[in-house]
Formats: C-alpha cells, sequence, structure tokens
C-alpha cells in the first residue's frame, strides 16, 4: 500500500507541463511549517476541552517551536534570499504559493518573541475562566493568521489569513464577555469587518484587471505597464482597506475604542501585532506590488501619515486610563512608520521597518506595565495611581527605559527608525513629516514622563492608590513573572538600542528587495522555467 | 415550537438530514457537494432537534462539546496537509491510498480527510453558534 | 451583461453602505450581509461572464475543448462566502449579546468603553 500523489497520469498526458516534480526540501517547508504549526497546535487544544490545565504549557512550548522555527527561516533567508514553495505541487501562477522574503521572515520571527514572552505573562494573568473559554487555543490561531499573512505570496490567501487572525482576535476580544468588551468589541468587529471586505474588494479588481492573485506575477504585470491598468484606484482602495486595519486617521477610531476593554495580555498581544500586520501588507501590496501607483498617492499618504501621528500624541495627552493612553500611541507609532512608506526608497522603507520591529516588541510591553501597575496597585488610571517608584523600584526602572524607548530617546531602539526616518525625509524634500516626527517625538515623551511623573514619583496623598499595598489584586506569581518578561523586553530594547547594526542591515536588506522584487520574483518562477511571468 | 407533531416528527428528520449531510460530505469529492455543505446540513439538522427538545437535550445528543468536534476537525484537516511531509511532495497535496476490502478497491485521499476535517469543523463551530442563539436568556 | 452586473453591484453596495451608516445594531448587520453579497457578485462579474460551459476536461482528453467559465472566480466567491457567513454568525451573536448586555441597540448610546464623563489626567501634583 503506497501513497500516490494523484491517480496514474493517462497515458500520452505529461504530468510535469503541469506539476512540479522534484521533491521540496526542509528550506522550503519552512515556509509553510510555522502556519500548520500554529494551526495543529491550536486545534489540538481546543478539542483539549477537558484538560485546560495544561493549555498554558503546552501554549509556551508550541510558541517556543514556532520562535525557532521562523528564527531559522530567517537565517535561510539571509543567506540564501527568498524562498517559495508551491501549495499541491500547482506550477506558478496557478496554486497559491507561500513565498518568504528578509521583510516576512523578520516580521515573523518579532512576532513570534511577542507572542512568546506575552503567553509567559499570560501564565499569571489569564483566570481558569478565561482559560476554559480557550485563550490559549484561540492565542496559538492568531499565531496562525498572523504567521500566515507575513508568509504567504498570494493575495487572496493574505486576504484568507486576514480572517483568521480576525476571527481568533474576536475570540480574545470578548473573553470574559464583560460589558465593556462585548462594547469594544461591537466597534472593532464592525469596523474590522468593513476593512476587510475592503481588502476584498481590492482582491476581486485586481484578479478583473491583472487575471493572477500571484504576488510575484502581479508584480511582474505591473512592473511591465506600471500604469495600463487602474492601478492607482487599485492602490488607492489597498491603500484605505490596510490604513484601516493599521489604524491611521481617520480611520483609526476603533484601536483607542477597543484595545483597552479585554484582558491585558491580549491588549499587549493586538498592540503588538495586529496592526502591524495590516502595516506589513500595506508595505508588500501597496509598496511591492504597485510602486509606480503608489508613488503617486504618497503626498496625501504622507498627509495621513502626518494626521496620524499629531492625533495619536495628542490623544495619548488627553487620557486618564493608561491602557486608552497607549493605545493612542500605538496610533502615533502607525503614523510615524506610514511616513517612512509616504517618504519611499531605501531609507524610508528600511526606516519604517525599523520602527515597526522596535514598536511590536515595545507597545506590548507598555501594556505589560499597565498590567503590572493594575496587578500591584489595583488601578490604571493616573488620577488615583501613585508613589509606585518608593513601592516597587524594579517596576519603575524597568518603566522608565521603556517609556523612554517607546519616546525614541537614546539608549534605546526607538531612537533609530525615529534617526532614519528623520533623515530619509529632509533628504526627500519632506521637511513637514520630519517636523512632524520631532513633534511627535515631543509630544510622546510629554505625555509618558506625565505618566512617570503621576505614577511613578508622585508621593502617595489622599485619595491616591499606593503601589504594592497590601491588597495586592493579583497574588501570587502573576507579578514576578511579568516583572521578568518586562526585563526580557526592556533587555531586547536597550540591546538594540546599542547594537542597531543588524536589525537596520536586516530592513536595508528588505527595502531593497521590496524595491526591486527580482529575487522575489525568481524564487516563485525560476529563471529555468519557461514558464509565463518571467519578464 | 415544540408541538406534539414537531416533538414527533423531529427525531426522524434529523436522523435523515444527518445521513444525508453525510452523502452530500461523501459525494463531494467529484461532485457537487462537501464538506463545507455537509456540515451546514448536519447543523440544521441538530438546530432543529434543538428547536423540539431544547438545548440540554441537544448537547447531550451530540456527547462532545462542540468546540471539541471543531478542534478534531481543524486536527483532522491539517494532518491531511501534513502527510505530504512523509511523502516528500508539497504542502496540500492530494495523495491516495487504494486498499482492497475483499474484492473492492475503495479509494481514499487526504483529500477526503481534509473535507472530513472541514465537516467537523463547521459542525463545532456553527453549531456552538447556533446553540448560544438558541439559548435564551442566560448568554 | 457586464455593465448591468456592474450596476447591480453598485446598487447592492449603496444598500449596504446606507444601512451600514445606521447607528442601530440592527441595521448595520443587514448592512454587512449586503456588503458580503455585493462583493461576492463584483469578484463574480471580475472573473468575466461566460457561457454556461462548466470547466470540466472530458475523460481521455489533455484540455477543454471550449471556452469554458473560470472557475477561480467560483472558488474565490465561494471561500468568501464560508467567511462572511462564519463572520456574520458571530457577529449575530456579538449583537446580541451587546443588546443584551447594554440594554440598546443604538451605538451612540454605547458608551462603556468609553465613558463621555472620563475625567482628564491631573494637570500636576
Amino acid at each position: 500500500m503506497t501513497l500516490l500523489p494523484l491517480a496514474a497520469a493517462p497515458a500520452g498526458v505529461d504530468l510535469a507541463a503541469a506539476y512540479r516534480m522534484a521533491a521540496p526540501g526542509l528550506a522550503e517547508w519552512l515556509t509553510i511549517l510555522p502556519v500548520a504549526w500554529c494551526l495543529l497546535a491550536g486545534a489540538v487544544l481546543t478539542a483539549m476541552r477537558g484538560a485546560t490545565r495544561l493549555h498554558p504549557g503546552l501554549t509556551v512550548a508550541a510558541l517556543a517551536v514556532l520562535v525557532v522555527m521562523d528564527a531559522a527561516l530567517l537565517v535561510h533567508v539571509a543567506t540564501h534570499g527568498p524562498v517559495t514553495m508551491m501549495m499541491g505541487r500547482w506550477l506558478p501562477p496557478f496554486g497559491i504559493a507561500f513565498t518568504v522574503d528578509m521583510l516576512g521572515a523578520l516580521f515573523a520571527l518579532t512576532a513570534a518573541v511577542v507572542a512568546l514572552l506575552v503567553s509567559i505573562q499570560a501564565l499569571g494573568e489569564v483566570d481558569d475562566g478565561r482559560r476554559r473559554y480557550g485563550f490559549y487555543p484561540f492565542l496559538l490561531l492568531l499565531m496562525a493568521g498572523v504567521s500566515g499573512a507575513f508568509l504567504t505570496g498570494d493575495l487572496f490567501n493574505l486576504y484568507v489569513w486576514f480572517e483568521v487572525l480576525l476571527i481568533a482576535s474576536f475570540g480574545l476580544l470578548v473573553l470574559g464577555s464583560e460589558k465593556t468588551q462585548i462594547d469594544g468589541t461591537v466597534k472593532y468587529g464592525f469596523l474590522n469587518l468593513v476593512a476587510t471586505t475592503l481588502f476584498l474588494i481590492g482582491v476581486g479588481l485586481t484578479y478583473g484587471a491583472l487575471g493572477t492573485l500571484n504576488m510575484a506575477d502581479i508584480a511582474a504585470k505591473l512592473a511591465a505597464e506600471p500604469l495600463g491598468v487602474p492601478a492607482v484606484t487599485l492602490a488607492g482602495l489597498f491603500l484605505f482597506a490596510f490604513a484601516m486595519k493599521a489604524a491611521a486617521f481617520p480611520v483609526n477610531f476603533w484601536l483607542p475604542a477597543a484595545y483597552h476593554t479585554p484582558n491585558v495580555a491580549v491588549s499587549a498581544l493586538f498592540a503588538g501585532l495586529l496592526t502591524k500586520v495590516g502595516i506589513y501588507a500595506l508595505i508588500r501590496v501597496c509598496v511591492m506590488l504597485m510602486p509606480a501607483a503608489t508613488g503617486e498617492l504618497s503626498l496625501p499618504l504622507g498627509l495621513v501619515a502626518l494626521a496620524t501621528m499629531l492625533v495619536g500624541s495628542f490623544g495619548a495627552l488627553a487620557q486618564d486610563n493608561l491602557r486608552r493612553l497607549f493605545g493612542y500611541l500605538v496610533v502615533a507609532g502607525i503614523g510615524a512608520i506610514l511616513a517612512g512608506v509616504a517618504i519611499g526608497g531605501a531609507t524610508g522603507l528600511a526606516g519604517a521597518i525599523v520602527y515597526a520591529v522596535h514598536s511590536m516588541v515595545v507597545m506590548a510591553a507598555l501594556y505589560g506595565v499597565a498590567a503590572l501597575a493594575l496587578a500591584v496597585a489595583g488601578s490604571e488610571r493616573l488620577t488615583t495611581l501613585a508613589g509606585l517608584w518608593t513601592a516597587r523600584p524594579v517596576l519603575a526602572a524597568l518603566s522608565l527605559m521603556l517609556f523612554l524607548s517607546a519616546a525614541g530617546l537614546p539608549p534605546f531602539s526607538g531612537l533609530w527608525p525615529k534617526v532614519m526616518l528623520i533623515r530619509a525625509a529632509l533628504e526627500g524634500g519632506w521637511w513637514w513629516l520630519a517636523a512632524g516626527l520631532i513633534l511627535m517625538g515631543l509630544l510622546t515623551t510629554l505625555a509618558l514622563g506625565r505618566v512617570f511623573l503621576l505614577a511613578f514619583w508622585r508621593p502617595v496623598a489622599d485619595g491616591a492608590v499606593a503601589g504594592g499595598s497590601a491588597t495586592s489584586v493579583t497574588p501570587g506569581r502573576a507579578v514576578p513573572l511579568s516583572l521578568g518578561v518586562l526585563g526580557l523586553m526592556s533587555a531586547l530594547t536597550l540591546g538594540f538600542g546599542l547594537y542597531p547594526e543588524p536589525l537596520i542591515a536586516a530592513a536595508n536588506e528588505a527595502a531593497a528587495g521590496l524595491l526591486d522584487p527580482t529575487a522575489y520574483r525568481q524564487s516563485v518562477f525560476p529563471p529555468a522555467m519557461n514558464g509565463e511571468g518571467t519578464p | 415550537m415544540s408541538t406534539l407533531i414537531f416533538r414527533t416528527v423531529a427525531p426522524f428528520l434529523t436522523a435523515l438530514m444527518l445521513l444525508f449531510s453525510v452523502f452530500v460530505l461523501l459525494r463531494g469529492h467529484n461532485e457537487p457537494g462537501g464538506g463545507f455543505i455537509g456540515g451546514l446540513i448536519a447543523v440544521s439538522a441538530l438546530a432543529i432537534y434543538g428547536i423540539a427538545f431544547g438545548v440540554a437535550a441537544m448537547r447531550r445528543a451530540i456527547v462532545l462539546h462542540p468546540l471539541t468536534i471543531a478542534g478534531i476537525g481543524l486536527v483532522a484537516s491539517t494532518l491531511a496537509g501534513l502527510v505530504s511531509l512523509a511523502a516528500g511532495v508539497p504542502f496540500m497535496t492530494g495523495l491516495w491510498i487504494e486498499p482492497s476490502f475483499a474484492g473492492v478497491t475503495v479509494p481514499l485521499s487526504t483529500v477526503t480527510l481534509f473535507d472530513i476535517g472541514v465537516y467537523l469543523v463547521v459542525i463545532g463551530g456553527i453549531g456552538s453558534i447556533a446553540m448560544t442563539l438558541e439559548e435564551e436568556g442566560d448568554l | 451583461m457586464e455593465p448591468v452586473f456592474a450596476i447591480l453591484v453598485g446598487i447592492f453596495f449603496a444598500f449596504a453602505v446606507y444601512l451600514l451608516l445606521s447607528k442601530f445594531i440592527v441595521r448595520m448587520m443587514l448592512g454587512v450581509a449586503i456588503l458580503g453579497n455585493a462583493v461576492n457578485l463584483l469578484i463574480f462579474t471580475a472573473g468575466r461572464l461566460t457561457r454556461e460551459v462548466p470547466p470540466v476536461i472530458g475523460a481521455g482528453l489533455d484540455g477543454p475543448v471550449t471556452a469554458t467559465a473560470n472557475p477561480l472566480p467560483q472558488a474565490l466567491i465561494l471561500t468568501a462566502i464560508v467567511i462572511s457567513f462564519s463572520f456574520f454568525s458571530f457577529l449575530l451573536v456579538l449583537s446580541w449579546r451587546a443588546i443584551d448586555a447594554l440594554k440598546t441597540d443604538n451605538t451612540d448610546r454605547m458608551r462603556l468603553a468609553e465613558p463621555a464623563d472620563d475625567p482628564a489626567p491631573p494637570a500636576g501634583y
């Protein structure tokens, strides 16, 4: 009894004309394994409803394996260039392709590291009830969607992964079913549904115009006749859809409405990953596939970026609730990344990519600070928090590091992308975007400095909540565990602040791959093959 | 809705529809049908049962928690793709075995396994939503 | 036929957007349902309308004999239907819970997560 790929071909039919005959190597498998692994682990945990006690340990183990897979993938891509696997042996452009280049591998690895750290933090945060409702399976399914979005090479498949992560994020957001959560989820749900539907409209029209959904093929066809099809319309549609997913002004309001409502571990995960998936898709589809059309739209995109930075940082200044404040900072960061995309060119894109990677780690860590403030002082409001510095010196020191990093001050990782972006802006003649970036840095420093001043530095007075009082809200291992995770995240941001060369080199390579996708195309359509689509 | 007529007919209707859903599932390989539509028919059958006898009876009837069923289905579908790893072909390639039972050759494939997985996921996922909607009051 | 379908898609979108702009959740749900159908019709039209020849290769042949319908939009639409269906069922449960828990289906009055009277942060101490 042997496994037969396909029923035996009739005589005279040449299977090699329709199928890939060579066996895929391990590197090709690495493109799909992170997704398949997360799906499998999530499915096993979903089925194990009787043994939710085992969920936390298994999830951390599964995510550790995911980090190893993504790291191996990154190493392979860094040494050998982009790698492709065609599903089901179809020849490109007909099958679904998973194509991984530097950008995808870098984002996938960062996302996996953030998810692993958040899952460790969640060990102490997530109570039995939430565990029973399926926090951990949803977390793994979310990571399947996120990894799939970063690794796929097919436009429609990207849409499918968006939906997978969206469904999982709905599940995480309503977990616990408190009234505020339901309120937040209604806004999150409807607006994200509209965004993905706009994306789907774009996919449909792209297929109608070009007759293909394979990203490498689209890039080749559009490069051959940059404005022959209504490419500017398509790029505008995609820009709008992804900007909505990334929470850019004027479609950013769902984010601060929803991100502070769920469990803090969920907030941290969302802040770190979900908007960045929108950013990734924007960079991949608009910049790599439709560079000419996106170039036509760079002025409006720059204005959107400026408005997003300002709305985000002014919004942060006006908030009393820590997590709502951080939500606005996420929005401001999206503005900075979009500024890099609008400026374009190798430096601008590399700056945007480094900022996105930095922001994934630091934004998740900021929510970790909020989680700890809530755990040790029972409040996440600036009006009531006070005196955390004396009660929790370690937390205060780590928070200060993260605040400085988020504000973009040295010696932390937030500094370098800002420097790259401002330099790119000045070189490209975008002086007003450079001014906006500096103003945003100032406002963010003010907002976070005030948090430190009020919550940590202020002496305990009447009506204020003393940090670390006897009525600590979350007892047990939660606090030391979260502190450890926060320490790791701070170490990451300090490490990449002091030695940013590898990250910047990777981002430069990713940006070069976006501007000249020849290697990406050749990974899907090997030069030896006489398939159509090779220019 | 739980009139005497409906309660008498419901078990037969449910059984028939479940049988039909399996027929549609297995037919799906070469003709219209498949896991998704089969699963929807099965969920409709369960919903009829639930309307007639209540959600508690419906939960007892399917033994496992609906999300457990969905999880098992997702495991089956993912494994159907991962069989390719052992066979040395790309992910999700259709693979066939044709064992003979008492002289009858039965073609089995990973495609069928995938479809069965989809069937279970739909039963589990949509079933749990249907139960939530039918459980009036306590949400 | 394409222009007729294009106009039809436009009408669907107009209805969907109008309903989605309402502040009542139930109308928004109807908008979501129509929006999904509008997009499916759009993909169907974008894949070109062809005669009803199924894209099936006959026995013993190496390729289709005549021009057939394009199978890809159908696969895309099927996927999109499955996804929009599961979305719709999730949003249905969510809306019901929202109406049950928040005692309103008016999104203007759903201010629990972002209360109108949230205090400003202290200006100093």
